[in-house]
Parts: C-alpha cells; sequence; structure tokens
C-alpha cells in the first residue's frame, strides 16, 4: 500500500481547512519561486521523465503536451492553460475532493504549468453543478492574488500570470478539450473538428494546452520531490499516485490517493471494504468511468489498475472511476441506464451520435425487457461500430463501447431475457 | 437536449419580465465577471451573467428561478451579443431553467453509479411526499427532476436541493429531508450518514493522523 508520506493530496477528505495558511502548512507554495527558476523547459523536461500521463481520461503525455505549444508567444496571441474541472463522467468524483478541501495544490500547479507552456494565464473550468466547489476554488483564488503568489510578478518570479474560475452549466460534453473551448467563448459547447489542434488555435484562436485538475494538481510535488520519486510508483509506462474512485457495490465506497497498478483485488480490499456480499458475488467492473467497456469479474480480480493492464483487458483506465456491480445488478439495465445518459448528453452536432445515442438506448431499454428478437443484439452491436469512429468527438465512442462490452461478455444473459419473454422456450428446451 | 420545455413568450411573461435589470449588487458581480476575460471577448461571461440572471428571478419570485425571454434579451444587451447566441446558450445547458421551478428545486441523480446505490429509493422517497418527476408540487414548493451524473459517485446515491448536495441517501433519510425542507427546519448538507465528505465509511484507511492534526508529511520525505 502506497505511504502516506507519499501521498500527494494529503487533505483528500478535507478534515483539515483548505484555506492558505492551513495548506502552506501541508506544503503547497514552498518557496515555489525556486521551483519556477528551474526554466520552463527543463520544467518540461521533468515532467516528461516523470512520466506522468494525462489523468482525464485519455492518458496522453503530459510534459509532451505541453512541449507542443509555442516557445514565443506574442502579446497578440498569448498562450492559455485551460484547466478541465469539469468532472462529469459517471463513476468520477476526485477533481471535486482536489478543489474542495486542496485547492492551492491546484492553483500552484495551474502556475507552474502555464510558466512552463509560457500561458498567460489559466481558466480553470468548473462544472456548474459544483456550486460549492466553485465557490472554495474561486475564494482560494482571491487568497493567492492577495498574497502575491498569482498576478502580476506571481510568486516574485518576475512572471505574470492570472488564474480565472470559468463555471458551467450542466454540460457533460464540456469535458471534451474542444467543446471546453467553445463553451468558453461563451457559445454552445460542440466540439470542433481537429486539426487545428488546441496547441495550434485554442481559445479565443490562441495556443491553448487543456489539461486536467489532477494532472495539474500533482506537478508541484513532481518537482518538489523529484521525476525518479513520481517514477517509482506503478509499472513502466504508467508511472505515479493516482486518485481511485470506488463506487458500486462495495461495503466502503470512497475516493483514495493509490499507487498506480494496484491490482484491482488489493485495491477494493484495503480501502472499499470488499464486495458487498463477498468476492464470489462480484459480477462485474467498469474500470474507469461509464465510458469505458465492462469487465466481468474474473478477468479483473488480479489484473493491474493502470492504463496498460485494462487496455489489455479490452477496457480502460479512463480516469479510474471504478463502478463495483455485484450479482443482484441488472446488468443490462445498468448499462441502459448509461446509454440513456450518452442520449442525454449528445450536444446534436454530429448525426450518427445524435440519432445513434437515442436509438441505441431505446433498443436496450427493450433488450432489457427480452422484448426484442435475437438477431437485433447483432444489429445493435453494428449500430455502434457505425457509431464508433464516425463522430468529431470521442462521445460515440463512449456510447458505443459500454454496449459492446455487455454484448461481449453478457450475450447469454441478453438471449436468456428475450427466450423468457417469449414464453421461456429456452426454459422448456432444457427440460 | 431533445427533451427542452417549450418556452413560454406569451403577454403575461413580457408584462412581468420586460422591465427586468440586474440591481446594482447584482451588476458588480456581472462586472466582475466579464472582467475575468480579454477586451472584445466578454461573449465569454454569457454562462455567468444568465446565472446571475437566474438568481435574480430566483429571489423575486422566493423560487430557483429561471430564465424569460425578456431576461435572455437583457443578458443579451448587457453583452452585446445577438438574442439568438445567448438563448442557443440558455437551452443549450441543462441548468438554467426554461420554465419556472418551485422554492425546492430537486435534482435526483439517477446515473448509473447512484443507480447501483439505491438512487431508485430516493426517487420513490420523492413520489411518496407528492413530488412529481419533471413538474412542480401544488404549493409551488418543490420541483423534481431526474439529473445525470452530478459528480458525488462515492457518496452514492444522491440528490441536489437547490445549491446544497445531499449524499448516501435512503428511502427514509430522503423522507426525512424533504420533510425537514418543507418544515423550513434545518438540513444537514452533505453525507446524511455518519461519514466525512468522501472518506471510508467507518474511518480512513490511509492519511489517519490528518483526522485530528493537519499533519505535514513533508519531515518523512526522503
Amino acid at each position: 500500500m502506497l505511504a502516506d508520506k507519499d501521498r500527494i493530496f494529503t487533505n483528500l477528505y478535507g478534515f483539515q481547512p483548505w484555506t492558505l495558511d492551513a495548506a502552506k502548512k501541508r506544503g503547497c507554495w514552498d518557496n515555489t519561486k525556486k521551483l519556477l527558476a528551474t526554466g520552463q523547459d527543463e520544467i518540461i523536461e521533468i515532467i516528461k521523465a516523470s512520466g506522468l500521463r494525462g489523468r482525464g481520461g485519455a492518458g496522453f503525455p503530459t510534459g509532451m503536451k505541453w512541449s507542443f505549444m509555442p516557445k514565443a508567444p506574442t502579446p497578440e496571441r498569448p498562450n492559455f492553460l485551460v484547466i478541465n474541472a469539469d468532472e462529469s463522467e459517471p463513476g468520477s468524483c476526485k477533481d471535486r475532493e482536489i478543489i474542495r478541501h486542496d485547492p492551492h495544490r491546484l492553483i500552484e500547479g495551474a502556475l507552474i504549468a502555464g510558466f512552463a507552456m509560457r500561458a498567460r494565464a489559466a481558466y480553470i473550468y468548473i462544472r456548474g453543478e459544483f456550486i460549492y466547489e466553485a465557490k472554495v476554488l474561486q475564494a482560494a483564488v482571491d487568497e493567492a492574488y492577495a498574497a502575491g503568489l498569482v498576478g502580476k510578478n506571481a510568486c516574485k518570479s518576475g512572471y505574470d500570470f492570472d488564474v480565472f474560475v470559468h463555471r458551467g452549466a450542466g454540460a457533460y460534453i464540456c469535458g471534451e478539450e474542444t467543446a471546453m473551448i467553445e463553451s468558453l467563448e461563451g457559445k454552445k459547447g460542440q466540439p470542433r473538428l481537429k486539426p487545428p489542434f488546441p496547441a495550434g488555435a485554442g481559445l479565443y484562436g490562441c495556443p491553448t494546452t487543456v489539461n486536467n485538475v489532477e494532472s495539474i494538481a500533482v506537478t508541484p510535488t513532481i518537482l518538489r520531490r523529484g521525476a525518479d520519486w513520481f517514477k517509482s510508483f506503478g509499472r513502466e509506462g504508467n508511472a505515479g499516485t493516482k486518485l481511485f474512485q470506488i463506487s458500486g457495490h462495495v461495503n466502503t465506497p470512497c475516493t483514495v490517493e493509490e499507487s498506480m497498478s494496484i491490482p484491482f483485488k488489493e485495491l477494493i480490499e484495503k480501502h472499499a471494504g470488499g464486495i458487498r456480499g463477498g468476492w464470489d458475488n462480484l459480477l462485474a467492473v467498469i474500470p474507469g468511468g461509464s465510458s469505458v467497456p465492462l469487465v466481468p469479474a474474473a478477468q479483473i480480480m488480479d489484473a493491474p489498475m493502470d492504463f496498460d493492464g485494462l487496455k489489455a483487458l479490452g477496457s480502460g483506465l479512463g480516469t479510474a472511476a471504478v463502478i463495483v456491480m455485484d450479482k443482484s445488478t441488472d446488468i443490462v439495465r445498468a448499462i441502459s441506464r448509461l446509454s440513456y445518459f450518452y442520449k442525454h448528453e449528445s450536444c446534436g452536432q454530429c448525426t450518427p451520435c445524435r440519432e445513434g445515442t437515442g436509438w441505441m438506448w431505446r433498443v436496450m431499454e427493450r433488450l432489457r425487457e427480452g422484448k426484442a428478437d435475437v438477431s437485433e443484439i447483432d444489429t445493435l452491436f453494428e449500430v455502434t461500430k457505425q457509431v464508433e469512429g464516425h463522430t468529431i468527438c470521442a462521445l460515440g465512442d463512449a456510447a458505443a463501447w459500454p454496449i459492446q462490452g455487455l454484448i461481449k461478455h453478457f450475450r447469454p444473459e441478453m438471449e436468456r431475457r428475450i427466450a423468457e419473454a417469449n414464453g421461456g422456450q429456452m426454459l422448456e428446451a432444457a427440460e | 437536449m431533445a427533451d427542452a420545455v417549450q418556452i413560454p413568450d406569451e403577454a403575461e411573461v413580457r408584462a412581468r419580465w420586460g422591465s427586468f435589470a440586474f440591481t446594482p449588487a447584482v451588476m458588480e458581480k456581472a462586472q466582475t465577471i466579464i472582467a475575468r476575460y480579454p477586451a472584445g471577448r466578454q461573449a465569454s461571461a454569457v454562462m455567468g451573467l444568465l446565472d446571475l440572471a437566474q438568481r435574480q428571478v430566483g429571489e423575486e419570485t422566493t423560487t430557483q428561478g429561471w430564465l424569460p425571454v425578456p431576461v435572455i434579451e437583457y443578458v443579451a444587451a448587457q453583452l452585446d451579443m445577438p438574442y439568438m447566441r445567448v438563448y442557443e446558450v440558455a437551452t443549450f445547458y441543462t441548468m438554467y431553467n426554461m420554465a419556472p421551478v418551485g422554492k425546492f428545486h430537486v435534482q435526483v441523480c439517477g446515473t448509473t453509479p447512484c443507480m447501483l446505490r439505491g438512487s431508485d429509493d430516493v426517487l420513490a422517497a420523492c413520489k411518496s411526499k407528492g413530488l412529481v418527476k419533471g413538474g412542480s408540487t401544488a404549493d409551488g414548493l418543490f420541483t423534481l427532476n431526474e439529473v445525470e451524473c452530478l459528480g458525488a459517485c462515492a457518496n452514492a446515491p444522491m440528490v441536489q436541493i437547490n445549491d446544497d448536495n445531499f449524499e448516501d441517501l435512503t428511502f427514509d433519510s430522503t423522507v426525512a429531508l424533504l420533510d425537514a425542507l418543507a418544515a423550513g427546519k434545518p438540513v444537514k448538507i452533505g453525507p446524511q450518514i455518519d461519514r466525512q465528505t468522501s472518506c471510508p465509511d467507518g474511518g480512513a484507511t490511509s492519511l489517519k493522523e490528518m483526522a485530528t492534526a493537519n499533519h505535514d508529511y513533508r519531515g518523512e520525505w526522503k
């Protein structure tokens, strides 16, 4: 188990105040000027060497992302850092804990990351429903300004850097980076076609990097403790510590920081009190938030919880939102509810997604009750393949994958329901 | 988005809201928001201003507020934006109410993580108190909606009422919560069981020192 001294988010549960005073006593803003003196390119090199991969779901190497930003921005076309705090992926609830309990780690990270990528300002896009969290974050930003930590001559480094809080208003799609930029510009949050990538033309047409809250908030600690320290956790290519969010049918759901690559069983036993009703009662797990396919109990048990380990199981780490389902779960309903989520959250821009998500949900609802023909399972699978990869952003893929995972692993259950609804022919045949 | 309600723009709405303007206090907040964006990019403030407008409408009607068409027009004028651009934003995002809501806007999360932990019971509790999904009670006190994931999954099931989250709910604690709100009694925000935020129920499995003091772990770094 990860030692407490190696945990980055020491006030994760908010036992202690979030305020600047208290945060400083925990190590935030400790000689940040010296960290900045490391130099812009050197900071990027350290983050690259630490092996930090984006914590928002895609797992793109953070240091490399920063290195795409122009090295000599002009005043007319400044660089921007946008921090994605639009945490809306079903199962995810980690950024909320960082923001309401340790906001100064995020703000200090924003300064360091913004400095490294030569950004003029950071916009923290926080989801609208996080009302209390946004209040705390704004108050923490105000504290940082008052103390001279951000703003003109931030931390007396000679670098001017602003941090702004921007509240969303309830749209999952704004977690997609280009939709977030559109939304920041005061428009509907509909994703843009790429290229141009945000590092070329993002917010207001200026070079922009969008990073997840957790990716940014861990950077000050990485600089203080060194790339090798961060890299010492997790398997090769999956470095670091990670906030896991465990929900569903475990005895004690919780959010906890652990080492990457921790085996699933160990994670659940140590922090979530085991599976409700014991390990034999485990049915399946969605290991990375609703957008990744589920993994059946037998396969997940000893799997390392990291990007590559879960990819090998045909799923993904995503945001490390672990949704656990025991054998009491109506698995078709659980996935159908996700289909409804995607139908609700589709921005309506691309036809395959706009029409497909509604269609898939309606078929899933019929399959839930078995009011369908067995051949419709194949049709549904084909339609998910038509949606996947044929949309501007990944919401179409995210809507398709849970259904594909269900069909792959639970097709017999879907067929059983159809047989049962059709007068239980399958049962009769068995007698 | 397809579920968006028909937007009322009748004579009485215009008569009631045609002269809407920010109060001086709200105007000050609006100016602070506009100042966050570069000159000429004031459209970026549209989400913040719509939120302020909705809250002001709420205060004037002792409800959680909504956005009548004249109010949207007012926000558009403030930001020098075409009405249609602001209307698009108002109808795209779910937190803008396009029709009046009650004094308490009860938003039950029904997405899978909450569903697995019993959001059906939370909805049933709401129904048992006379709340109807998608509508308001006759006394105008409660509006009930099922919403999508609100990002408190480790504390499921949960409900957001107005600006506050109520987590780790059961049928009974939901009923108790609604009763207390209706009676104007104080309520406990956050987990409705004896639990510190998203810490495991029964006590922390990590960072135990933090529960009692603001521990500084740097001394243990090597």
